[in-house]
């Protein structure tokens, strides 16, 4: 079986070169092998490098698309968006930052739920949204985790969460760390329940989300050379004052260090996914 | 006073502090000529000593009562502010440490044990800074790793066991963010605590009594009860690191627009439905007074620990998870739609 990548952490070549967008055009270079590839060909590949296997970042709606048999998604709780409790305002405010966003990215926030079919398999499933502030999670993330995690409690689903996440939201301050405890603790009741909760970890997947829902799979999936962690490699840099070493919180060294189940490239999640919800079903 | 630290919003305060421990010795200085004069002089200064004193008691009360954010995170960090051990000292009777996480090691950085607060025996779980230079090295200034919060949990379990409700003290910055911790997996050691904490069958009671530095405070702070110190902020970020994020930089000017920004103190928490009380100081704070702020938090403590026994496993998990579920503030517009978002991939 070649879905599981069995290179070591060490060998992964990783550094700290942003990857946050597709620049436009017709062709472009990848961050991972520096060749020059064709858009077309990448997307097709399910923004996959054809040239080295480098996982492009992809929206959430992307992901329900790659992991949902076509046509079988519904989408739930679309309808829950932001206010702005503490009228925070920073360089700017919080306020015209969402408006902003909203726009620049077409969602309302940082999250896509609901169900769907993998592979014939019915799923409860929850992608964040790298483009929407950074996937960070604030009350309207928290709130949609939550009610997808209800929801399959309450109807029995396995269910199936994407991250990627700058972490907790700044902009509401208590209220996103309170979105922490309130996932977990719902994810507790779904383990009552005895649901199956599979969790994707893809780059970057830090801080608060990590320490939270992210990490707390009963199986924990993570696409290759996927920033995963607590703290940020600047801060942890700053604090110990000593260089990171190569491949430090990336999946496979997550992988070495035994803090995730599997490393699984992105043309096979599907196929990882439907395997073990049919091992959960018994 | 000798060594006492100094805020400094509090320099005025310690510069009439001087001019009272001078007045007091002119007051009671020894072997002064007892004539007529000496007399008189005495009797002038106990009245400046009165005057001087009324005048520190006015300012204190000014410069305590609305306290900007900032300020009230300088006094939560301030060195001779009463910490974990200080508390367990002065109210945990018959305190038992227990050590180790049975997995890593012993992080010092969190304290637990068994003990007894009024006559509830219960386990009490803190982080702890450090008083000597050394205990703060050890401690990483009350940066937990996660062998800290295992331990934690190990013991919480074992309080579930013993039908004990659990009393947590949170101070810490931060989760400790190093190579050793994220290898050791940081972010799983404090989300299993956010979850396993929602469903342990006995009262938790936590207190901020100090500083409530994002996931690694809430990491022993899923409880029934939360409540914070007067003096020491909440929130998911320090003024400083959201500071240096959204404003670029963290200096005096942006570390206090982000303390002001972040609503961390204790009355914005209790505004935002986060905490559930607030725990008054001593007016000054407690590093002023640790015996009397030791007092209060005691007090309260016991009336929580009263309310929450009487309450059954259930109604305490259940409580609980309302209490969490409700966290949060969104809005719904139009009914929900129930639109197909998959396309051809």
């Amino acid at each position: 079986m070649s879905q599981t990548a069995t290179r070591s952490w060490t060998q992964v070549q990783t550094g700290t070169k942003t990857k946050s967008s597709i620049p436009e055009g017709l062709w472009l270079r990848c961050p991972g092998c520096s060749q020059m590839i064709y858009r077309k060909q990448m997307e097709a590949n399910l923004s996959v490098c054809p040239e080295c296997g480098h996982h492009f970042r992809i929206s959430a709606s992307t992901r329900v698309e790659q992991l949902i048999d076509t046509g079988t998604f519904e989408r739930l709780f679309a309808n829950v968006e932001s206010n702005d409790p503490l009228k925070f305002k920073d360089l700017k405010s919080y306020r015209d930052r969402l408006l902003a966003e909203q726009i620049k990215s077409g969602q309302t926030d940082a999250i896509i739920a609901g169900v769907g079919f993998i592979k014939g398999r019915q799923v409860a499933l929850a992608c964040m949204d790298l483009s929407f502030m950074m996937g960070s999670m604030g009350s309207v993330v928290g709130e949609v985790l939550t009610r997808t995690i209800e929801h399959a409690t309450e109807h029995n689903l396995p269910l199936v969460i994407v991250s990627c996440s700058g972490g907790a939201r700044m902009q509401e301050s208590g209220l996103s760390l309170m979105q922490m405890a309130k996932s977990s603790a719902a994810l507790a009741r779904f383990d009552d329940a005895g649901g199956v909760y599979i969790s994707v970890l893809t780059d970057p997947t830090t801080g608060g989300v990590t320490a939270s829902y992210a990490m707390l799979g009963d199986v924990i999936i993570a696409e290759p050379e996927a920033l995963i962690g607590f703290a940020g490699p600047r801060v942890i840099r700053q604090t110990i004052r000593q260089d990171l070493p190569e491949g430090f919180q990336r999946s496979e060294f997550l992988l070495e260090c035994g803090m995730v189940d599997q490393v699984v490239p992105r043309h096979d999640m599907r196929n990882q996914i439907a395997r073990l919800v049919d091992y959960a079903g018994g | 006073m000798g060594t006492f630290y100094t805020l400094e919003f509090e320099k005025p305060l310690v510069e009439l502090e001087n001019r009272i421990r001078e007045a007091e010795q002119g007051v009671s200085a020894p072997g002064a000529p007892i004539g007529v004069e000496g007399v008189e002089e005495s009797a002038a200064s106990s009245a400046e000593l009165e005057d001087l004193n009324r005048q520190h008691a006015k300012l204190l009360e000014e410069l305590y009562t609305d306290l900007n954010p900032w300020d009230t995170v300088r006094v939560s960090r301030h060195p001779n502010r009463p910490q974990t051990w200080d508390y367990i000292e002065h109210f945990v009777r018959d305190f038992g440490e227990l050590h180790g996480d049975r997995r890593y090691g012993d992080d010092p950085a969190i304290i637990t044990g068994f003990g007894r607060i009024g006559n509830h025996k219960c386990l009490v779980v803190g982080h702890h800074k450090g008083r000597t230079t050394q205990e703060r090295i050890a401690c990483h200034f009350g940066c937990a790793h996660p062998e800290g919060y295992r331990k934690a949990l190990l013991k919480m379990k074992l309080a579930e066991k013993f039908g004990t409700p659990i009393v947590t003290f949170v101070d810490t910055p931060g989760a400790y963010p190093g190579l050793e911790a994220e290898r050791r997996g940081q972010a799983e050691a404090i989300a299993v605590n956010l979850r396993e904490m929602a469903r342990i069958k006995v009262p938790i009671l936590s207190i901020v009594i100090g500083e409530g530095g994002s996931g690694g405070a809430l990491g022993i702070a899923v409880a029934d009860r939360v409540a914070m110190l007067r003096n020491s902020w909440y929130s998911v970020i320090s003024p400083e690191g959201c500071a240096a994020i959204l404003w670029k930089q963290a200096n005096e000017q942006t570390n206090r627009s982000a303390a002001d920004a972040l609503n961390l103190t204790a009355r914005d928490n209790i505004k935002l439905g986060i905490i559930d009380a607030v725990v008054e100081e001593p007016l000054g704070g407690a590093h002023r007074d640790p015996d009397g702020a030791s007092d209060l938090l005691r007090d309260w403590i016991i009336s929580q620990l009263d309310e929450l026994k009487a309450k059954s496993a259930e109604e305490l998990v259940e409580g609980r998870y309302e209490r969490f579920r409700n966290l949060g503030s969104f809005h719904e517009t139009t009914p929900e739609p129930s639109e197909s978002a998959s396309t051809d991939a």
